[in-house]
């Protein structure tokens, strides 16, 4: 997974993390290390021992609360590569995710942490859904300004949490968190408000707390369609969202800003980066992509193509630990956001065996911490081995610099 | 007369409601004032009403369950601590990551276990709780709500007056001026950790054997956040943050009651209230004065 080369090379000695505190305006951003994987061979090994110990501990858990851990290995096969339709499933939830996982990206590499993309998610599959039930646009061009509003709508939602902090001063992580529980509710009264997107009454038919479905036309094609394997027009969107935003963050002077913004404010500052401005734009384009997300995931298959208060089922989390894991590169998002993808449709077919789908996100979490915690323990470990040495080489070379005094 | 029945009633009810929250803002207060937004005070709290009902249910009784829910609690605060302070993973990540992990974890084991239905017993204060309107809210209580009355001091002592807690709110101030000072800032950040996660996973179980006496999937739904806001609400100050806790509990108790009294409140609003309640206080406050300077930022020493 050498994928890229980023501007930061991978397998250089880890850089420390970068502290807060640096300036009253900048002092509630907090930093990822948005470097390359960093460590080399012993993260690793570490890293493979981590998976391996995340994936007994799931099986020890299955086995434990009396199910087989071999059925339902299986099952998560099954549903999610074993067969074509298996895998129109995990491809369909892939391409959400990897939307959602390249625009944390860009927000976490510009040091300003976006935890709201559930929301901004939301949002814009509300905005994609109004646009595609309520504007009388033929075909083609209404499923282009669906996609469109939404991301104008998630970018928007997100940059509220952006002028709040600008303006009052108002923590980003919080806000964005607290807009997500507003974006649900928004999303379950415009479902169940008849003027805005609840289902139209016919006769006497009763009515769910969902919009009516979307026109054909405003669908996510599939784009070819192999024996049983669509394909799904959302995917190529993703997949070349992840390849520009890799490029531009590794190749463009915009790229090159936005990660010396996230790993050095003040250099940043110095070197003439309007700070505040592009941290801005930085947390409204995550909010965009989520936003698309959002839209691409109403408009495809798996989103059941109506407007519905759980239609997220927590995509915009999932994706922010996309981005997590594949340590803010959004090539490597690629893999791990179709491994999210494999273990969201192959839940579905763990409960056929027993075990409850839930253990999914058991797996999950512990495979998050599996990847997240090795390259930082690695260098935490070094870290403390370079300061013993240091000491041990400073003080025989002190005395020397004393007398001399 | 039945018009203060329902207010009598919605009062005990919005009472009820507050507890679990009181209980774990206390800890989430004394945890941002060191400079930790803990996201995982939802983790801590649905870890804490899963294991005080699944522990009540193995040993017969309600009270050890209140205590295995704060032991959990407690071990979730060390995971936190040693992941965000020891290793310096961010710690919004960490805390992203034990709340996806305990919702997991507590939803797969209570679809694979039943537990016994336990509860701790109910103290009604003999002459306070005939006193109209407020007395059943302030006066029939499950007996660990009264725990409060020494928690509240106790906590804002600590904090406030205690020489640990000066330490503590330097090190959420200004842990560079701390460390040089020769407090070791992760080690107090690690320690409000736990006492955070002993009161939150106190808070869950006080919800689960003490209010309802059984545990259903996600029972929390979102408390954690909301006892975040209630903090923010707050600005800080612990007094403020227990009346963002009471407001937060109302409600709620009016959510609940509103639709049995025949009035017809948008219930999406109705829910959404404590976080927009929450976003308008820190925009029209402007709470940057009141907020612990260091708060979400990472400490390495050495690095500035």
């Amino acid at each position: 997974m050498s994928g890229t080369k980023q501007a930061a090379p991978a397998g250089s000695a880890p850089r420390p993390q970068q502290g807060g505190g640096d300036g009253p305006g900048r002092r509630l951003i907090t930093y990822l290390e948005p470097g390359g994987l960093g460590g080399g061979l012993p993260t690793a090994g570490t890293t493979v021992l981590a998976v391996a110990v995340a994936l007994v501990l799931s099986s020890l858990l299955v086995a434990a609360t009396g199910g087989s851990p071999s059925d339902a290995v299986r099952a998560l096969f099954e549903g999610s590569l074993g067969g074509s339709t298996a895998w129109s499933s995990t491809l369909l939830y892939t391409a959400p995710l990897l939307l959602v996982a390249v625009g944390a990206c860009i927000s976490t590499r510009a040091g300003v942490f976006n935890l709201g993309q559930e929301g901004q998610l939301l949002i814009g599959a509300l905005a994609g859904a109004w646009v595609a039930l309520r504007l009388a646009v033929p075909g083609p061009a209404l499923l282009l300004i669906a996609l469109v509003a939404a991301m104008v709508a998630g970018g928007a939602w997100a940059g509220l949490s952006s002028l709040m902090h600008r303006w009052r001063g108002v923590n980003i992580v919080v806000s964005t968190l607290l807009m997500t529980f507003l974006a649900q509710q928004l999303v379950a009264f415009a479902v169940t408000t008849p003027w805005l997107l609840q289902e139209t009454r016919l006769g006497n038919a009763t009515v769910s707390p969902q919009s009516n479905k979307l026109p054909e036309g405003a669908l996510l094609g599939s784009l070819g369609q192999y024996p049983n394997l669509q394909i799904n027009g959302g995917l190529l969107i993703a997949l070349l969202a992840a390849v520009v935003i890799a490029v531009l963050i590794a190749r463009s002077r915009w790229g090159f800003r936005l990660t010396m913004l996230g790993l050095n404010p003040r250099a940043a500052r110095h070197a003439g980066v309007r700070v505040a401005a592009m941290a801005g734009a930085a947390l409204a384009l995550s909010g965009a992509f989520a936003g698309l997300a959002g839209a691409i995931l109403l408009t495809s298959p798996v989103g059941t193509n109506r407007l519905q208060a759980g239609i997220s089922t927590n995509i915009g989390w999932d994706g922010l630990l996309v981005a997590l894991v594949a340590r803010n590169r959004p090539l490597l998002a690629i893999p791990v956001a179709l491994l999210f993808g494999v273990l969201r449709s192959g839940g579905g077919f763990l409960a056929a065996t027993g075990v409850p789908a839930f253990l999914v996100d058991v797996v999950k979490s512990l495979l998050v911490l599996a990847f997240v915690i090795p390259p930082v323990a690695v260098a935490a470990v070094r870290r403390r081995k370079e300061a013993r040495r240091a000491s041990a080489q400073a003080a025989p070379a002190r005395v020397p610099e004393e007398a001399a005094l | 007369m039945s018009a203060l029945d329902n207010l009598s009633t919605i009062l005990a009810s919005g009472a009820r409601l507050t507890v679990p929250l009181a209980f774990a803002a206390c800890g989430e207060y004394l945890a941002e004032r060191a400079g930790t937004v803990n996201i995982s005070v939802e983790a801590m709290m649905l870890g804490g009403a899963f294991s005080s009902v699944a522990v009540a249910s193995a040993t017969g009784s309600a009270t050890v369950g209140l205590v295995a829910g704060m032991a959990i609690g407690v071990v979730l605060g060390f995971v936190h601590g040693n992941l965000s302070h020891r290793a310096a993973i961010n710690t919004f990540v960490v805390g992203l990551v034990l709340n996806t992990l305990v919702l997991g974890l507590t939803s797969y084991l209570i679809t694979t276990n039943a537990f016994e239905g336990h509860q701790v017993w109910q103290v009604n204060v003999p002459v306070l709780s005939d006193i109209p309107i407020v007395g059943r809210a302030l006066f029939v209580e499950r007996w660990p709500a009264y725990l409060l009355i020494g928690l509240i001091p106790l906590t804002w002592w600590l904090v406030e007056r205690s020489r640990w807690g000066l330490e503590l709110r330097a090190v959420g101030e200004a842990p560079q001026a701390a460390d040089v000072t020769g407090i070791d800032v992760n080690r107090r950040r690690r320690q409000a950790l736990l006492w955070c996660g002993a009161l939150s996973g106190l808070g869950g179980a006080y919800l689960a054997v003490g209010e309802v006496g059984a545990f259903s999937q996600n029972m929390t739904a979102g408390r954690g956040y909301i006892v975040i806001a209630a903090v923010i609400f707050g600005a800080w100050r612990l007094g403020r943050t227990l009346l963002g806790c009471a407001l937060f509990g109302l409600a709620d108790a009016m959510r609940l009651a509103l639709p049995a009294l025949g009035v017809t409140l948008n219930s999406q609003l109705l829910i959404v209230a404590p976080y927009l309640l929450a976003l308008l206080a820190m925009v029209v406050f402007a709470t940057k004065d009141r907020e612990p300077r260091a708060l979400g930022a990472a400490f390495e020493r050495g690095t500035t």
